[in-house]
């Protein structure tokens, strides 16, 4: 019924335009530079309200960080390895004063993403390549959207998926085996994450596999070059700067990822290695600062800008990795 | 293994004729009876009868569209990569059916070499290129053997010269007519004993053909040869052998000197008078 609305609408709204443009054009059949102009302000509009828009969130990100800067030294924030936001709300109240080191957050957030790109990565990749190469159209024609419903599904599922279902399985396996897991460890919330972005990975290294000329495979095939062979030797390395660039993507969406790591992980900021600990990340920890009545001035709330400055930086500096590793590889096909 | 056929020509008890037939027997490459192929309900090809002869060039001619690649590509199995593709009949190498159950289609594709219509070097280095076949085959023993098989490789395809001093190039940059000399290096290398060649120069400019061409008539050495061409020049100009195809069936072949000059079917004369394609 909506959707029967919708279109009666969008028909109705087009009228007048059709109406207008064909009487301009019954007058002048030339093409109207006004309409000309138009569309083009138009575009570069559009284009700007994106760019316009990631510069002033970079520059906010940066103020605010720089307030933040004149309250808590930067070799603090950057090398100290204890993170205890607390800001006094009297001169004389007892443990008043707080540590903001960010290592123990962003080691937390390596060793969950790294967690998670251990799932996927090969999971999301061989996938790809089953889709591509090997399997019938039938069967990839429900395979890959059955994959990417898992993009589609609410990340706050996964969440209580991974704290509810996982953790405690893992906690009870721990048991069997003598381990001591704890009930937010960072296998299970990395694990889960690893999980969700399995079809970035999949479905854009499927792609990108697919767009492999059929003449190199082809010319592989005709020198007596097994499937295989001609996967790993031939498709697979001239696929390598999108599949790159999938990881990438999906590397990026793990490390900003909240709300699984939200629910899983723990809150306790530990400098830990080991998956069966409970670390906290970063973007838990820009939730936690943020929730609840906060001063705008104070240490606690600006922290959470510095942190979102030192994730946005983590991402660039992954993606400029990236694009020289693609640079350096890439073999070229056209 | 395809085994090659031992028949003694010089058999005692035979008499002239019979050593004559055995002699043509003995040179026989590829034998081709009854060859039907399908894409899914359509049939592209109805039963092709050719007998291919060591040494020698084979040219296969026709319009657009009427099953010579197809016919090429059933020799070396390329067709079993297409899904909807079914090939009836047989096609025997050296007295070896390559649809029998038996039969690698691996080690099939490394004796049946294809060059293809386009250029298609992969996007590697000249050398990778040419050992990727030597390699994926273990064919060198070590890094020098190696270095010698690609040497040769080149140098049989008439490129040695031209790129000797940056193998390390991609050989996507090389120019059309070189790509495609490389690609038959790259066939070359892997040591194979039929060469099929899908219309190669039809990409190419006067010169780079007249390469290719003049190169044919070296290979036809060591190797036969089947080409499908769209210029019956060319045809002319290389080949020994002419099969004609039209709609799907293969209307005509013998001599390409007889074919040119004195076809028996009044469809061949057609085309090569450029009434029909």
């Amino acid at each position: 019924m909506n959707t029967i609305f919708i279109i009666l609408a969008l028909v109705a709204f087009s009228i007048p335009a059709i109406v207008s443009y064909r009487w301009r054009h019954s007058i002048r059949l030339v093409a109207n530079p006004k309409v000309e102009l138009f569309v083009r302000v138009l575009l570069i509009l559009s284009s700007l309200i994106a760019v316009i828009t990631t510069v002033g969130i970079v520059l906010s990100l940066l103020f605010e960080s720089i307030r933040f800067f004149n309250l808590v030294s930067p070799l603090e924030f950057l090398t100290s390895t204890v993170w205890s936001p607390q800001t006094a709300l009297r001169g004389d109240q007892v443990g008043g004063s707080g540590v903001f080191g960010s290592l123990p957050l962003l080691a937390g957030t390596m060793l969950i993403s790294a967690i998670a790109m251990t799932v996927a990565v090969p999971v999301g990749l061989f996938a790809a390549i089953y889709l591509a190469e090997y399997a019938t159209p039938r069967f990839r024609n429900w395979a890959k959207p059955a994959l990417e419903i898992l993009a589609g599904v609410p990340t706050v599922v996964y969440g209580f998926f991974a704290a509810l279902t996982v953790a405690p399985i893992l906690r009870e396996t721990g048991t069997v085996l003598g381990l001591d897991i704890a009930s937010e460890s960072a296998l299970a919330a990395g694990s889960v994450m690893g999980i969700m972005i399995i079809p970035f990975v999949s479905s854009l290294s499927d792609d990108v596999i697919r767009a492999v000329p059929r003449s190199l495979r082809d010319a592989s095939l005709g020198l007596g070059a097994t499937q295989s062979e001609t996967i790993r030797q031939v498709v697979l390395p001239a696929a390598l700067p999108g599949i790159v660039s999938a990881v990438l993507l999906a590397a990026s969406r793990a490390i900003g990822e909240t709300m699984i790591v939200v629910m899983a992980a723990g809150l306790a900021a530990k400098l830990t290695a080991n998956p069966l600990e409970a670390v906290t990340t970063v973007t838990v920890q820009i939730v936690t600062l943020l929730v609840g009545d906060q001063e705008f001035d104070s240490a606690k709330t600006l922290a959470a800008f510095a942190l979102g400055l030192l994730l946005f930086c983590v991402t660039l500096t992954l993606n400029f990795i990236a694009f020289k590793v693609v640079q350096r590889y890439r073999e070229q096909y056209d | 293994m395809l085994a090659q056929q031992q028949i003694d020509p010089s058999t005692p008890t035979m008499g002239q004729n019979q050593q004559m037939s055995i002699h043509l027997e003995n040179n026989l490459k590829v034998k081709v009876s009854d060859v039907a192929v399908y894409y899914g309900d359509k049939q592209a090809l109805f039963g092709i009868d050719l007998d291919i002869y060591k040494n020698q060039v084979t040219a296969l001619i026709g319009p657009s569209g009427c099953g010579k690649s197809t016919f090429l590509r059933c020799i070396n199995r390329m067709n079993d990569t297409i899904e909807s593709c079914r090939v009836t009949g047989s096609i025997e190498i050296d007295g070896v059916n390559i649809s029998d159950r038996s039969v690698d289609v691996v080690e099939l594709r490394s004796r049946i070499g294809i060059v293809f219509q386009k250029a298609n070097p992969f996007p590697k280095s000249i050398y990778d290129n040419v050992s990727y076949g030597p390699r994926i085959h273990g064919l060198a023993k070590d890094r020098q053997h190696l270095d010698h098989i690609v040497e040769s490789s080149l140098e049989r395809a008439g490129l040695w010269k031209e790129v000797s001093d940056r193998l390390d190039e991609p050989g996507t940059g090389l120019s059309g007519g070189q790509q495609q000399r490389l690609c038959i290096a790259r066939t070359i290398a892997v040591g194979p004993d039929v060469i099929l060649m899908d219309e190669p120069c039809s990409a190419l400019d006067p010169i780079a053909t007249a390469k290719i061409e003049e190169l044919m008539d070296e290979l036809r050495q060591n190797f036969t040869i089947i080409i499908v061409t769209h210029s019956m020049q060319q045809a002319a100009r290389v080949s020994q052998k002419t099969a004609f195809f039209h709609l799907g069936k293969l209307v005509e072949c013998g001599e390409t000197e007889q074919i040119f000059t004195n076809p028996q079917d009044s469809r061949t004369q057609d085309y090569i008078t450029g009434r029909i394609g």
